[in-house]
């Protein structure tokens, strides 16, 4: 189990020095989400309610994930090193293990900007959003990983992933919006806690299989 | 070590490798020939498990750790230096005093003054020694080369011949090149594809 995390954190490592020499994702997660942020501030009325536009500030998570998960294996794909990796003798679900580490990172990062903007430009952000967030986070990551993996070996790989992710993200945004808006908004975390149990479960069985032809 | 009976891999509706019959002793070393398209690269990539076979049957006797596996591409990450590609695989392959052997590697391939330069300043040739370096990093029993050779010039041909001749006793080689009069002299057989 120790070289097992050993293994993952390797990888992780190398996708954060990775973003660090490139950086190629960060930026652009964090010009997209404060972007979207500004033209939804634009786009409501002014009289438009919290509800609104805390429904509107999961969709920019949401597709901000994305734009961060559509480069996951970027690395991999263009210099084909998955091979490399996939050839090692560690278990293959580490790679996944560490694309979600790295993701995740990205993600909170883009986030630890995008709330305080989303309070200065809309409402407040109580604690419930903010459980929400980091429970979707970890969901969002774990499938969206594997999935990219998925469309990273396929010919319309750009066109693939939100096809694929979306569908499989809409119980986050039920449990996401559910726990902002929502008085009693613990049976929406407790939603969002099951959801991340059962996919982070079968995200990571399934990996071995989406880097194996 | 290996033991493959009609095997043979498509790609939906394309066959990319036609049936192929083929034993490899442990410690041979079996130099796979063939045009362009015959199905040299999908034979290499399915002895290193990293295709399965759509119909025959296919025996690697080797861990997958125990496989060093050159590739057309390096396998290497453009963006970091060659010490800390080298370093993430003899992480992920456990390798034993993994700095010494790293070091070792470079200094053999002439790589050492560009350690520390990113792999994406490297020339072919220089990322051809690089990928031969991550090949050999965790000292397989097995290793299935895809034109080693390739991109190299003279004196890093020179050194592959050397690391090939030290290694051929004691270690298994499945080889595929298109110059195969180069390796006439280690080949212990040979398998025309196509």
């Amino acid at each position: 189990m120790r070289r097992y995390f050993l293994d993952a954190g390797a990888l992780a490592r190398k996708d954060l020095l990775l973003e660090l020499r490139a950086r190629d994702t960060l930026p652009a997660m964090l010009l997209f989400i404060v972007a979207v942020l500004v033209v939804f501030h634009f786009a409501l009325p002014t009289n438009a309610s919290a509800h609104a536009s805390l429904g509107l500030l999961w969709v920019a998570i949401l597709f901000t994930a994305l734009l961060g998960l559509g480069r996951s294996f970027v690395a991999e794909r263009e210099q084909g090193v998955l091979d490399g990796l996939v050839l090692a003798p560690s278990d293959r679900s580490a790679i996944w293990v560490g694309k979600v580490v790295a993701t995740l990172a990205f993600l909170v990062v883009a986030e630890a900007v995008a709330l305080p903007a989303f309070a200065l430009f809309f409402t407040s952000i109580d604690g419930a959003t903010i459980a929400g967030v980091a429970l979707a986070d970890i969901g969002i990551c774990a499938v969206g990983t594997v999935l990219a993996a998925m469309a990273a070996a396929g010919r319309a790989r750009e066109l693939l992933l939100p096809l694929l992710f979306l569908p499989l993200a809409i119980p986050i945004v039920v449990g996401g919006v559910g726990s902002s808006l929502a008085a009693s908004s613990g049976k929406y975390l407790a939603f969002l806690a099951l959801y991340d149990a059962i996919f982070v479960l079968v995200a990571w069985a399934a990996f071995e299989y989406v880097v194996t032809e | 070590m290996i033991r493959a009976r009609g095997v043979a891999r498509s790609f939906g509706d394309k066959r990319a490798l036609e049936p192929v019959d083929f034993d490899l002793e442990s410690r041979g070393f079996l130099v796979v020939t063939g045009p362009n398209g015959s199905g040299k690269t999908t034979l290499l990539r399915l002895c290193a498990g990293l295709l399965i076979p759509t119909s025959g049957e296919l025996e690697v006797d080797a861990e997958r750790g125990q496989v060093g596996y050159l590739a057309h591409e390096p396998l290497v990450y453009r963006e970091l230096t060659a010490i800390e590609n080298l370093d993430l695989y003899g992480r992920l392959y456990r390798v034993a005093e993994r700095r010494e052997r790293i070091g070792m590697l470079l200094e053999r391939f002439g790589l050492w003054e560009a350690r520390s330069e990113r792999t994406g300043s490297y020339s072919r040739g220089m990322l051809q020694r690089l990928a031969l370096c991550r090949a050999l990093l965790h000292d397989p029993e097995l290793l299935i080369l895809d034109e080693p050779a390739n991109a190299l010039d003279e004196a890093g041909e020179t050194l592959l011949e050397r690391e090939l001749d030290e290694l051929r006793r004691e270690r298994t080689f499945l080889v595929a090149s298109h110059a195969p009069e180069r390796l006439d002299r280690f080949a212990t057989g040979k398998l025309a594809l196509g």
